[in-house]
């Protein structure tokens, strides 16, 4: 269980974030959703202890994640940000190699090499693993960077906009994978997204953040509300319920 | 209040101005610019034109580094920061193995046209290096003025002329005489150039495909504003020698103060520019009396303070620039 | 400019242009191992020093082959600290353009002996040499780079870029004391001030060299165990982050080691901005891997095939030794220009 209390980041007097709390429960699927400017990347960054708060804590199952020892914490919880700038010539195996770093501190073992196979596999770039990054496209270059944190092997994953730059039908294919690895594997998946019917569609539950604060936060069903939208969106937002589940509409 | 502002600070600068004309060598004060005609004839050879090619010089560099932060929409360009000048120094320092008894007015050209092919050069590599943080701008640029500088220091040292080029590098204002400066007013005719041509730079920095979009000729534009950034470092380089940071403080000093609007922000650029570069020659001048300290080295101290000073205030307002 | 720049807000591997695709995976399948490449290079460092070592020889057999392998040793230190060191820091800076001597050691340095002679006259720089000066200069380049280090990261976000903008700037502060200094001297203290601010291989003394060895064994053992963790900087700082590396520790541990390296280096054989540069891009064609596992010992043993084989043609055939690392400074200048405009990433 991931637990925030308080949690405040600003710069100088600019707040972009909170005082937010709340917890994320162990399991299961958990998308962040919100306009522009939100907070919620700032959010994610905050509990994958990339950024420093400026006040307030996170734990994870009653550990503090800022003071912690990270290579502990990275055992526990892998996190990708949505840009990554690499200096170096990496092919895709070696990519999600990097993954078993916290386990094997750059001393691959037979076992990192299988979590590294299953993990190419899980995300179907086997054919793919002796490419150079450069030599791929956003979208395999993006499943590339999911492979290494899922490679990492641990109960928490928290992703920002995986579906960046995938297609119809590999985002699709991604949100299913991120689903089979939470009731396959048992891991809780927290995950920014901007479709909120993607976000409805596959989560256990949904977080909405609105000016650096929590505005809602539920199972789909409870969230999925034109009133509660259109709050959250400042935009008028339509429900209709489609094949049995609601699905938010917003433009003609 | 407001309506006041830019009058008294031009009344600040014309003290230090005098000030300026008042400091020196010889004796000379308003009772013998009064009654000694020698006592004005000095007055007019040397001080009147080391004051002028101050003020100049001054416009020319604040002015230069203006037209460069427009054109590269990066705060943090100068001529010293853009491997600019170090190209002029390597123009002057051939010119001098080709052509040593060549007129001043050759050698401005030459260190101009060497400005300005570095300046292309730098904005080329620019064009070709995806960067993603606006202070490693600088770094290339003086990385590649420090290449710039290895060549020329080679060819200094095979030649015995190292001491001919650090003389001349940290120039100084002691030797400005009459017949010597003057060159230097092509500035005054740069500045108003900007002055006009202030919002073109401004979209010519949004890039070739904006530009070209809101119907502008880009390249023109572009090479209008090279063309004064690298004469106006050439004629400055040759007559006071480099001038470091004040194109780069002085902009970023009053963009902090007044906001970011080029054109009403151009006076007092200048003005403020002059006012530095006065404070630190007079300081130059004063502080080891009879020697003197070029204004160029307490420039550099000076600058380098203010500029840390400003990147660090910035950093900490604007949260990071993420390495 | 500003269209790429704009552009460049994804990943930089975007930048790399229409050729890369279209090579097969096959292909580098096909090239030989890193180790494999690494034996090779070693065994052309090997022959190239046995040439250097044995050929040509004059007079004295004895006194030749001592002479030149205390030459030997002082190339093998340089390419060394500036080869390794400029891979270190390439890496930590997350940049392939840069070289540690921006951060202002070349400036210090050159400072520090402008003062020394302006102060004590010409003489003083031949009289004052040996090991406590060597060390002197070392700590006091080694402390102005660490109190810069810890200056700017104490800030309330330590930022990378900035640290290096304000070593490049105190450096032009430096640069611009040091020169206005050199314009007081006499033209005779000046003559010998300036064969101090080129590189100087050739006027190694022996005595300087063990200890010279011990620190770069030193700083090899620190990186060797840091070798994994140096690959993970590579992902850049919230990817380390992300896998668990205490990233601001690896990263003042590294600056530190490479502080250490150029510091040495530049007090020993006087200041060389480009060469280290030189190295590192060999090292990253050549490796065939960006593990620095191998990418280190072959900016290491490439820096010393460049230095030996350049020193061996200047002095049996262009007759001028004194002149190889102003001549090296100059080609690792041209090779660093050329790259920039052939491929530039930052």
């Amino acid at each position: 269980m991931i637990e925030f209390h308080d949690l405040v980041k600003s710069y100088g007097d600019h707040t972009v974030l909170g005082p937010v709390s709340g917890r994320i429960e162990r399991g299961g699927v958990t998308s962040l959703i919100g306009p522009n400017g939100a907070g919620k990347s700032t959010l994610l960054t905050l509990l994958g202890r990339l950024t420093d708060p400026t006040s307030g804590t996170v734990t994870l199952d009653g550990v503090d994640v800022h003071k912690a020892p990270s290579a502990e914490v990275a055992r526990k919880l892998a996190i990708l940000r949505q840009e990554n700038h690499f200096t170096a010539r990496v092919t895709v195996r070696e990519l999600v190699a990097f993954g078993r770093f916290p386990h094997s501190r750059g001393r691959l073992t037979s076992e990192d090499l299988g979590h590294v196979d299953r993990a190419l596999d899980f995300l179907d770039l086997t054919a793919l693993s002796g490419r150079y990054l450069d030599q791929l496209s956003g979208g395999q270059r993006q499943r590339a960077y999911v492979a290494m944190v899922l490679a990492q092997d641990t109960d928490y994953v928290l992703l920002d906009e995986p579906l960046n730059n995938l297609d119809i039908k590999h985002g699709v294919r991604m949100m299913e994978r991120l689903r089979a690895a939470a009731d396959d594997l048992g891991k809780t998946v927290v995950l920014i997204v901007h479709d909120i019917n993607i976000a409805a569609g596959y989560s256990d539950r949904v977080m909405a953040l609105r000016d650096g604060k929590v505005e809602a936060h539920g199972t789909p069903e409870e969230l999925m509300e034109p009133e509660t939208l259109s709050g959250i969106f400042d935009t008028p937002v339509r429900v209709h319920v489609v094949d049995g589940r609601p699905l938010a509409v917003h433009h003609r | 209040m407001r309506r006041l502002a830019l009058p008294a600070a031009v009344l600040v600068t014309l003290a230090l101005v005098a000030a300026s004309l008042m400091t020196g060598g010889y004796d000379i004060d308003v009772n013998t610019l009064l009654h000694d005609p020698e006592a004005r004839r000095m007055f007019l050879v040397s001080r009147v034109p080391r004051t002028l090619a101050l003020v100049l010089a001054a416009a020319a560099m604040a002015v230069s580094g203006v037209i460069m932060q427009m054109l590269v929409q990066n705060r943090f360009v100068e001529p010293t920061t853009t491997g600019t000048s170090e190209w002029a120094a390597l123009g002057v320092l051939l010119l001098t193995l080709l052509a040593p008894g060549a007129p001043i007015l050759v050698k401005m050209a030459c260190a101009a046209v060497f400005a300005f092919a570095g300046t292309l050069l730098f904005l080329t590599l620019l064009n070709r290096i995806a960067l993603r943080s606006q202070v490693i701008v600088p770094i290339v640029g003086i990385m590649l003025g420090a290449v710039v500088g290895a060549v020329t220091l080679y060819i200094a040292s095979a030649t015995d002329l190292m001491q001919t080029l650090s003389a001349w590098r940290s120039g100084g204002f002691s030797s400005v005489v009459r017949g010597h400066y003057e060159p230097l007013w092509v500035v005054g005719v740069i500045v108003v150039v900007l002055y006009v041509a202030a919002d073109r730079f401004t979209i010519a920095g949004l890039g070739r495909s904006v530009a070209t979009s809101l119907g502008l000729h880009y390249k023109r534009v572009l090479f209008l504003g090279l063309a004064m950034v690298a004469l106006a470092t050439g004629v400055t380089s040759i007559v006071v020698g480099f001038l470091p940071f004040l194109g780069l403080v002085v902009p970023n000093l009053v963009s902090a103060v007044r906001g970011d609007d080029v054109r009403s922000n151009l006076p007092w650029t200048v003005l403020a520019a002059i006012v530095l570069l006065i404070v630190c020659d007079l300081v130059g001048r004063t502080v080891v009396a009879p020697l003197e300290i070029p204004a160029s080295v307490v420039l550099g101290a000076v600058g380098a303070v203010l500029f840390l000073t400003m990147t660090l205030r910035r950093r900490a307002l604007k949260g990071a620039v993420h390495a | 400019m500003p269209e790429t720049r704009t552009a460049a807000t994804g990943t930089r591997t975007a930048a790399v242009r229409g050729s890369a695709p279209s090579r097969p995976a096959a292909a580098t399948k096909r090239q030989p191992s890193p180790a494999r490449r690494l034996i090779v290079v070693a065994v052309l460092v090997a022959v190239a020093a046995t040439c250097f070592l044995s050929l040509f020889v004059k007079g004295s057999f004895e006194f030749a082959i001592e002479r030149r392998l205390i030459l030997l040793g002082a190339i093998t230190v340089a390419a060394f600290a500036q080869g390794v060191g400029t891979v270190v820091f390439q890496t930590v800076t997350h940049n392939r353009i840069l070289t540690p001597s921006l951060m202002g050691f070349d400036a210090v340095y050159t400072l520090m002996q402008t003062l020394m002679v302006f102060v004590f006259g010409g003489s003083v720089l031949a009289t004052t040499d040996g090991l406590p000066k060597l060390l002197t200069q070392t700590l006091l380049m080694v402390a102005f780079t660490t109190l810069l280090f810890r200056w700017l990261f104490s800030g309330p976000t330590g930022s990378l870029h900035v640290l290096l903008l304000a070593g490049v700037v105190l450096g032009i502060a430096f640069q611009s004391l040091s020169v206005f200094l050199q314009r007081l001297l006499s033209p005779a203290d000046y003559d010998v001030l300036s064969t101090r601010l080129f590189g100087r291989l050739s006027t190694v003394e022996a005595t300087h060299l063990p200890l010279a060895f011990a620190v770069c064994a030193v700083c090899a053992v620190v990186l060797w165990r840091r070798r994994h963790r140096l690959d993970v900087l590579l992902l850049g700082r919230d990817t380390a982050r992300g896998l668990g590396l205490d990233h601001r520790r690896e990263l003042t541990t590294a600056l530190i080691v490479v502080a250490v390296l150029v510091s040495f280096s530049t007090a020993l054989v006087g200041p060389m901005t480009f060469f280290g540069f030189t190295a590192a891009l060999l090292a990253y064609q050549f490796a065939g891997t960006h593990q620095h596992a191998f990418v280190l010992p072959m900016a290491f043993l490439l820096g010393l095939l460049t230095l030996l084989t350049g020193q061996f043609v200047m002095e049996h055939v262009l007759y001028a030794s004194g002149m190889l690392t102003v001549v090296i400074e100059f080609l690792g200048g041209a090779v660093f220009l050329t790259h920039l405009l052939r491929r530039g990433s930052l």
